[in-house]
């Protein structure tokens, strides 16, 4: 190889695939998106006192208000396991998605000002969240030990719900992020659509808790499955059933594609935008 | 074709450049063929989800196109330091960010060939919250860098920021000048092949534009392409071989610098 191959060559005219490019462009700046989780989370906690032990506190905390208020609605022995391992996944995804729209506009005047691939805002938002997703995993064992729930050799498994949750985050994170950069009030009108959204998810109750007539239309939410298989694994400590493998990595898969399409697609666009 | 003959003998350091598929000659740097951008700009802002969605469905959604460029055509050379010139919204600054590579071209194409190094906003990507030295890492991996190539560059770009008391502390403690010494530092710690400045050879105190602009000199000294948009025609003068003068997206004007700077002024005396 002579020196002078590695001389880049841009040209405006040669666009095979904007998702494959994209792709490529996010691999080689690899040590952007660490150094952007990096930036989140030492900025987040620098001025506080407890640092990062806020985010074990904070699900632990509403935990146990919720413990408090409903665990004899619900009836459920360990309903503080249940609600925090819920309350855990969901706001992974709800803190993602949300990051992935805050990012982006707040990137924006980056994105004027000098190239970088676009989707380092989203990715970069999924990588501080699962930090926080990790960190917020010893309170959930704390729990589990607290009340005797046994643990079995399936929590090895936690990784899997894990990644197919992070993966649907990120397909979300995307649209609603380029909704977000044409239009001021997606960020608002989100907001909205994850409060109700929570409440159809089975966060706070129990599903043996709904009018079985509800089930049925409950499936249709892609978090039901995502956060029973979770659930599954660390809470009821059981073998996931091959279905509810495939059902989950299908959903997740499906809309990390489509988000990514659709993301470079219109990322071209952003920089005349925002 | 011929084979690269890889020769480790210093006589034979000329690049061999026939093995590589070449969109555009082998002694330019830049080149834009019939190059068009255009803004698209509501005639009335239109904010909000809900107001889109109610004037579409009446069809009022109404753009006005503004071309900020129109078919331009520029070849700039390696090793060349080229002017651009002209009023405020002539098109200059678009045109260095499609050369940065932050807009893709309406129509036409845009051909770069080397490292762009864009001094067109120093330190845009730097977090209050954060030290400068973590600061100038993120730049780094704004600018494309691996963390080991930070690493060897951290020492270079605080010696030449001259910030050495400050590194530790969380940058929303700097004074502007500060912040701007660190970034103009940050973006020109390594000699690119191209370096596109926008306007700003006024960073920090006296001694320190004297030496930004002695950076500037030597990296063109030994090879670099220079691109600089600039209203100081004493420097456009001073510092480069060729100047176009751009005006309402078009190049009015292109060829030395003194007969490009004397068309501009003839057109700002008799407009139109």
């Amino acid at each position: 190889m002579n020196k002078i191959s590695t001389v880049p060559i841009y040209d405006s005219a040669q666009r095979v695939s904007p998702a494959l490019e994209e792709f490529k462009a996010l691999f080689q700046y690899n040590n952007l998106v660490m150094q952007m989780v990096r930036r989140d989370i030492l900025t987040r906690y620098k001025r506080s006192i407890l640092g990062v032990a806020w985010t074990m506190l904070n699900p632990l905390g509403t935990t146990l208000v919720l413990a408090f208020v409903f665990s004899s609605v619900f009836g459920t022995e360990n309903y503080a396991a249940y609600v925090l391992s819920g309350l855990i996944s969901w706001t992974f995804f709800a803190q993602t998605t949300n990051a992935c729209i805050v990012n982006l506009v707040w990137g924006g005047s980056l994105l004027r000002r000098i190239y970088v691939p676009r989707t380092v805002f989203a990715v970069s938002s999924i990588g501080t969240g699962l930090v926080n997703f990790i960190l917020s995993l010893v309170p959930l064992l704390l729990v589990i030990l607290v009340f005797g729930i046994p643990l079995t050799l399936n929590a090895l498994l936690l990784p899997i719900p894990m990644l197919f949750l992070a993966m649907f985050a990120l397909g979300v994170g995307l649209i609603v992020s380029n909704l977000a950069i044409f239009f001021a009030d997606v960020a608002e009108m989100y907001a909205i659509v994850l409060t109700a959204w929570m409440y159809l998810s089975p966060v706070i109750y129990t599903i043996e808790a709904l009018p079985p007539q509800y089930l049925q239309l409950l499936k249709l939410n892609p978090m039901y499955h995502l956060i029973n298989l979770f659930r599954a694994v660390i809470y009821e400590g059981r073998l996931p059933t091959l279905q509810e493998f495939l059902i989950s990595g299908g959903i997740a898969l499906t809309t990390l594609l489509i988000g990514w399409l659709v993301f470079t697609r219109n990322s071209d666009e952003f920089a005349y935008r925002v | 074709m011929s084979l690269p003959t890889v020769s480790e003998s210093p006589l034979d350091s000329m690049p061999v450049n026939e093995t590589r598929a070449q969109p555009f000659t082998d002694s330019e740097a830049i080149c834009l063929q019939d190059v068009c951008v255009r803004y698209r700009i509501p005639s009335e802002r239109i904010h909000s989800f809900k107001e889109y969605a109610i004037r579409r469905l009446q069809r009022k959604v109404h753009m006005r196109d503004f071309w900020a460029l129109q078919d331009v055509n520029l070849s700039i050379q390696r090793g060349e330091a080229f002017g651009l010139i002209g009023n405020n919204g002539a098109g200059k600054s678009t045109l260095l960010k499609l050369v940065a590579r932050v807009f893709r071209p309406t129509s036409g194409r845009v051909l770069v060939m080397g490292h762009v190094a864009p001094l067109l906003e120093f330190g845009a990507g730097f977090h209050p919250e954060l030290t400068g030295r973590e600061n100038i890492y993120l730049n780094g991996a704004l600018l494309g860098f691996t963390r080991d190539e930070m690493e060897e560059k951290f020492q270079r770009i605080v010696d030449f920021a001259e910030l050495w008391d400050f590194i530790d502390s969380p940058m929303r403690a700097y004074s502007s000048g500060m912040w701007a010494r660190l970034g103009f530092a940050a973006a020109t710690d390594v000699q690119p092949d191209i370096l596109l400045v926008d306007e700003v050879l006024s960073v920090g105190d006296e001694a320190f534009q004297r030496k930004s602009a002695e950076r500037m000199e030597s990296f063109h000294e030994n090879g670099a392409t220079i691109v600089l948009v600039s209203h100081i025609m004493t420097l456009i003068e001073r510092m480069c071989h060729r100047a176009a003068w751009l005006d309402h997206g078009q190049i009015k004007a292109l060829g030395s610098v003194s007969d490009v700077i004397q068309a501009y002024r003839d057109g700002q005396a008799n407009p139109g």
